[in-house]
Order: C-alpha cells, then sequence, then structure tokens
C-alpha cells in the first residue's frame, strides 16, 4: 500500500486529488489543511509521499521537509501543480521511482 | 552546439473519452512515459477535438499556467472567478491558477466539433491570486513570428507567471527565418499545426514536436505552407 499524504490549503481541490488518488489500487489518501496537521499526521502515521499543493508556501515546505528529516521518516515531499488528474499520476510515478 | 529532440506525431499518447479525443505530447492524465515529461517548463500540450455539445464539466487546477488556442470552433468558458466568455479560433485564453479555481469549456455548437491546443507551463511563482484572460490575436499577418504570449501585461499578447514566449507563424512555402530567444538559459518547443519545416537542418512534420535549447537562435524554413507554434520557455526553473 502506498500512502500519500494531500498538504492543500484548498479544501475542494484537497479532496479531488484525494478521489484520484483512491481511485488507483493500493494508493491509500490523507489530507492536511495546514502545514500543523501535515506535521501531527505525520507524527502517528508514515507516508510515502507528501504532496505540496495550493496555499501551501516554500517555508512550510521546508518546516515540513525539517520535521519529518527529525523523525527519520523517508516521506518523499513533492510538490503537486495542476490541482487535478493532469500531472497527479505522473508526479506519484516519478516519486516512487526516486530511490 | 545547439542540443534537440523530435517527437513525431505518432509517438504521442492517445486518449479518447469519446466525447473527447486527445493527443499529449507529453505525459498526461492516464498517460505516463517517464521519457516523455516535460520541455523545461512546458509541461503540457494536448491536441484536443471536442465533439459537438459536450465538454469538460467543472474541475479545479491551481499553481498552473494554463493557455488554450481553438484551431476550429469555439468553447464556452465558465470560471469560480465570476467569468463566462466564449472562445473561438483565432483567440487565446490564459489563467494562472495559483490558489486555485474552478472552471468547465464546453462546446456549445451541437453540429460541429471544437479543435483546441491546451498547453501547461509551471509558474515561476506559486500560490498567486488567480486569473483569467483572452484576446484575440493576429491571424492574418504572413512570414513572421507572431507573439501571442509573454511575461509582460504591457507585451504583445497575453502575459504568464514564467518567463516564456509564444508565437504563432504562418509561412508559405521556401520561407526561411532566423528565431532569435528572448532569454538565455531558454529552449524553444515547436509545434507544427500544418505543413512541414526544416529547423536547424531536421524535418519536423504536422503535429511534431521538435525541441531546441543551448542556442540562442535558429533558423526555420517551411517546406511547404506551414503552421505552427513557438514556445520559448525556461529549461531550468
Amino acid at each position: 500500500m502506498t500512502h500519500i499524504l494531500i498538504v492543500c490549503a484548498n479544501q475542494p481541490i484537497a479532496q479531488t486529488i484525494a478521489r484520484l488518488i483512491e481511485k488507483i489500487d493500493n494508493w491509500k489518501a490523507a489530507i492536511a489543511l495546514s502545514l500543523l496537521e501535515a506535521q501531527q499526521q505525520c507524527e502517528i502515521e508514515v507516508f510515502d509521499i507528501a504532496l505540496i499543493g495550493a496555499g501551501i508556501t516554500d517555508d512550510e515546505e521546508q518546516e515540513l521537509r525539517l520535521s519529518l528529516t527529525k523523525q527519520k521518516a523517508k516521506t518523499k515531499v513533492v510538490k503537486h501543480y495542476g490541482g487535478g488528474s493532469g500531472l497527479l499520476y505522473a508526479e506519484i510515478y516519478q516519486a516512487l521511482a526516486k530511490k | 552546439m545547439a542540443q534537440t529532440v523530435l517527437h513525431t506525431a505518432d509517438t504521442r499518447g492517445a486518449a479518447d473519452h469519446g466525447w473527447l479525443k486527445s493527443f499529449h505530447s507529453f505525459s498526461f492524465a492516464g498517460y505516463y512515459n517517464p521519457d516523455r515529461v516535460h520541455f523545461g517548463a512546458l509541461r503540457v500540450l494536448n491536441d484536443d477535438f471536442v465533439t459537438g455539445g459536450m465538454g469538460f464539466g467543472e474541475h479545479p487546477h491551481d499553481n498552473m499556467e494554463i493557455i488554450s488556442i481553438p484551431l476550429e470552433g469555439e468553447l464556452q468558458h465558465k470560471d469560480s472567478l465570476g467569468n463566462t466568455a466564449t472562445i473561438k479560433s483565432g483567440e487565446i485564453q490564459v489563467m494562472s491558477a495559483g490558489t486555485g479555481v474552478y472552471h468547465s469549456e464546453y462546446n456549445p455548437d451541437a453540429a460541429h466539433p471544437a479543435k483546441f491546443l491546451q498547453i501547461w507551463v509551471f509558474p515561476n511563482k506559486r500560490n498567486v491570486t488567480p486569473r483569467y484572460d483572452q484576446i484575440t490575436i493576429d491571424a492574418t499577418t504572413r512570414n513572421e513570428f507572431v507573439q501571442v504570449l509573454s511575461p509582460n501585461a504591457d507585451d504583445a499578447g497575453v502575459w504568464i507567471y514564467q518567463v516564456a514566449w509564444f508565437n504563432m507563424a504562418r509561412f508559405d512555402g521556401n520561407t526561411t527565418k532566423t528565431y532569435q530567444l528572448h532569454k538565455e538559459g531558454n529552449g524553444v518547443y515547436i509545434f507544427v499545426l500544418k505543413g512541414s519545416l526544416k529547423v536547424d537542418g531536421k524535418e519536423v512534420n504536422t503535429r511534431d514536436g521538435f525541441g531546441i535549447w543551448d542556442t540562442d537562435q535558429f533558423e526555420v524554413t517551411a517546406g511547404t505552407d506551414a503552421e505552427f507554434l513557438l514556445m520559448e520557455v525556461p529549461m531550468k526553473f
């Protein structure tokens, strides 16, 4: 199972992305609407990928990377572009292909 | 020395949803080719065919510069910013999706298909306030590059959040022109709509894509009467 955390301040877009992710067998999505929510979820669950979506600043992304490093988590942090199905699957496949 | 890549029309990804037929020059939706993901900041080039009376229902976008260029027919646009507009052949539409926008695009003409290019460019700034614009482009000038997009609001064409310039061109057969890049580090992706070209000595035919970079200029010669789009984008962004 591939666990993907969507970190996106725009709730309708986050929900759309989650729905698209869960269409794929063995992919499971969770949503965090802020950096704080993302950090809290990463403390209780191990994610393979954190997708950084709309409304999350570069500084917040860096803070998330830092907190994941402190936890020694292997979560790959990936910027998401487009807000829908267009680029989503390629972004995830590319992240999964990176060692 | 200039580097080049040729993507022939028959190597594009294809999707057939009945009401929508689309050819993808780069990985998009269900088409994934790790060797064909982007050309610099140019991420999506879809050659779309929408059946009469059909279209894309309301759906979201964020953090992307989305450019549509109708080739035939028209599309009715509605978005969450309050814009309602019809865009037709001879016009160009741009949306900076930024923090998020919902939109729909329908072909209102039940009797005729709409054909258009859907182009996505990575923005150089994330989380901008979403915006929409459309303008008429010069469809009469021949044998010149006609700028239809730039990074500057006060320059010709629409503008986007990226150091990119697009030009449309209609060349008579045997016409040769030199394209001068605007910025070091940029490359140009040429998409041929009709006819055939020679670019940097290589033959590029209808619906082929040809990328060229690590150069500050190059020659384009039309082998036949030709229409094409040149997209200059940063190779690193």
